[in-house]
């Protein structure tokens, strides 16, 4: 048999059909479903008279416009449009019979967060969402991507999604990482190089020995914006770290069955010699800690850099690093480190998990947030929210001057009251920095944990290795 | 859905590179329940102001392309997230045809199931397209699936490349559930043997 990758492993397992031309049904393991992209699709439903295919396999929560304010459950909180959807979402989950997590549920939280914490997420599955981050999920080696409204009608529906296979990436990070130096940095780090259409066409696998070190946590953060790299998903393949974070979740397999899936599981990588259609490989060593400077995630820099010049790129890069640069009302050649920042966002499903707010804890332990900084931290899931009141980080950012939130995807994508106001700039611990994604004419930085609460106590951008 | 056959329209240029899905219909539109009505608000942020009046050098403010039904787009189009209301805003619009060098993945399934079609082709001939469509109103292009060819308003042919299924589909206006629901059975053999093989799942 010729050598097959982590990525053809997987999808060889879930063909249930395969057409002349090669498209295919996928079998689809684990469906999540939140409320702003699956309304039309339940519509859907109903309309033709169908029902949902294996409600059992499929996750409902409302994550993305759910207030993160204490007393959310007053529905006054929410927007008559945001009411509209979380009750659709409710109405819909119950009538379909599927899992469900309500915001009153302290499981409650970012869809993509949940499932892995509830062991909904397994090694192997196929895992889809109406939601381009649900490619966090490969970081349990399992293949995991986004769908359209469409497809989350079909996936209710047939439990499978019309595919055709996409082409093997192999994303190397070689050796260790310097201190300072985290996963987001990693992930960041790598769009930078390929850009954001880089992954385009691609399944990537993350390996190395960078990649092997981190932990769920960290591989969760790197696979989850393989969609910033253009990528199709992205997987790591599962390994000890992976079966120790599993082991004992609510939904993960036990006794007799947790043997038989883990036999299974041992032979989830790539074989020796497996063909891979396009190679990149950093130096962990390499990595700096990294910050955004315009408003694609491929606007990516060491924190020691500056402004760059529009005429500097090529092409139509040109124009829109120009577009950028005034949007985000800088100053080709200004130090990265002297950019001033008002509004500091820690959370998000690529950061919003216990270990980030571990390092942030680390660094504000003790201090204050800078004089008219408007920081805030909310959790990814109400378990998390739980966790870090219990390891007491939740006291050391209250004391610190943080905001500490209820979970939700919050200003990740400001469809909720957390909005950036014109003109505001933040150094945002989430995945993207289009323009207006944190609110209208709002100013996102992307960075990791450490770097966002830095910034928090300084005012400004700064390089997290000067607090270390 | 609506079917897709052969269309001659006007096209709109937008250079632009990297066009995302916030910028085809920023979030504050996904509040809907519904798949209509977008269309008002594509490309929101360029194309009004605050106040709610028009930005007149956005392309389709312009007079001249009010009505257009092809776009002529920078590469990379429809990056960033999977809101299918980005190819709802589109269709909505009456755009059935976009043109770029590459498309994000997931919009560019969306756009299929959307009675969209997505022409991907090397820089020099979006580049022809994009020279076509800046001459407005009357520079009306060709865009014919069957033949898999868009014909400029000179006269020039290209043709282009589709996926034969996705093309069917287009053609034929043809839902892909009901399609799927007739391969049942495969599907309930696949699931019964995976009771035996991985009954974890
Ligand atoms: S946190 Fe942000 S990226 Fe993640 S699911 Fe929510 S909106 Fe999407």
């Amino acid at each position: 048999m010729s050598p097959k990758t982590l990525y053809d492993k997987i999808w060889d397992a879930h063909v249930a059909h395969e057409a002349e031309d090669g498209t295919c049904l996928l079998y689809i393991d684990r469906h999540l479903v939140h409320e702003v992209t699956s309304p039309q699709a339940f519509e859907g439903l109903r309309l033709a008279g169908r029902k949902v295919h294996a409600p059992d396999k499929t996750i409902a929560v409302p994550d993305h416009n759910v207030p993160t304010t204490a007393g959310r459950e007053d529905p006054a909180q929410m927007t008559a449009e945001s009411r509209i959807q979380v009750e659709a979402l409710d109405k819909n989950a119950r009538e379909f019979g599927v899992h469900y997590y309500p915001v009153s549920d302290v499981r409650q939280g970012i869809v993509h967060i949940v499932g892995p914490e509830q062991g909904w997420t397994l090694p192997g599955m196929t895992v889809v969402c109406g939601d381009s981050h649900t490619a966090t999920h490969g970081a349990f080696g399992a293949l995991a991507h986004g769908i359209g409204t469409s497809e989350v009608e079909h996936v209710l529906a047939t439990q499978t999604l019309i595919q055709k296979k996409s082409l093997n990436m192999k994303v190397e990070i070689t050796g260790k990482l310097k201190p300072g130096v985290t996963a987001k940095d990693i992930t960041l780090a790598v769009i930078g190089e390929t850009g954001t259409g880089g992954g385009t066409g691609y399944v990537i696998e993350y390996c190395g020995e960078a990649i092997r070190d981190l932990s769920m946590e960290g591989r969760m953060t790197v696979c989850n914006m393989a969609i910033e790299g253009g990528a199709r998903a992205g997987l790591i393949a599962p390994d000890e770290t992976t079966y120790a974070y599993v082991n004992g979740r609510p939904h993960a397999p036990k006794g007799a069955q947790w043997e038989a899936a883990l036999n299974w599981w041992k032979t989830l990588y790539t074989d020796e010699g497996a063909h891979f259609d396009k190679v990149v490989t950093l130096k962990g060593e390499d990595i700096q800690p990294v910050v955004t400077w315009g408003t694609s995630p491929e606007d990516v820099l060491p924190i020691t850099g500056v402004v760059p010049n529009p005429e500097d790129f090529e092409g139509g890069k040109v124009e829109a690093a120009r577009r950028s640069i005034e949007y985000m009302g800088l100053t080709p050649g200004q130090k990265l480190t002297d950019i001033e920042i008002d509004t500091v966002f820690i959370g998000s499903c690529t950061n919003g998990r216990i270990e980030d707010f571990r390092a942030v804890a680390e660094v504000v332990k003790g201090k204050k947030i800078k004089d008219g900084m408007r920081a805030m931290i909310v959790p990814g899931s109400g378990l998390v929210r739980a966790q870090a009141e219990e390891e007491g980080l939740a006291d050391i950012f209250r004391e610190a001057g943080f905001e500490w939130r209820l979970a939700g995807c919050s200003m990740c994508l400001a469809m909720n009251p957390d909005q950036l106001s014109e003109g505001e700039r933040c150094a945002a611990t989430s995945n993207r920095n289009f323009e207006g994604r944190q609110g209208y004419k709002g100013r996102t930085h992307l960075v990791s944990p450490a770097m966002a609460a830095a910034a928090a106590i300084t005012g400004k951008l700064t390089d997290i290795r000067d607090l270390i | 859905m609506e079917k897709f056959e052969k269309l001659t329209g006007i096209a709109a240029p937008m250079p632009l590179v990297n066009i995302d899905t916030d910028m085809i219909i920023p979030k504050v539109f996904l509040k809907s329940i519904a798949r209509t009505g977008f269309g008002k608000n594509l490309f929101d942020e360029m194309r009004y102001n605050r106040d709610g009046t028009e930005i007149e050098d956005f392309v389709l403010n312009k007079p001249q392309y009010r009505n257009s039904e092809i776009l002529v787009a920078g590469d990379n189009f429809g990056c960033g997230s999977s809101r299918e209301h980005a190819p709802w805003a589109i269709a909505d619009f009456g755009i059935k045809c976009v043109v770029s060098t590459s498309f994000a993945d997931i919009f560019f399934n969306n756009c299929f199931k959307n009675g969209i079609l997505p022409v991907v082709l090397p820089q020099e001939q979006v580049d022809v397209l994009m020279k076509d469509a800046e001459k407005g109103e009357n520079a009306r292009m060709t865009v014919d699936l069957e033949a898999q060819q868009i014909t400029t308003s000179d006269g020039e042919v290209i043709k282009f490349e589709v996926d034969a299924f996705k093309k069917q589909c287009l053609l034929e206006g043809l839902d892909d559930i009901g399609q799927t629901l007739q391969k049942q059975s495969s599907v309930e053999a696949y699931e019964g043997k995976m009771a035996q093989e991985r009954p974890w799942v």
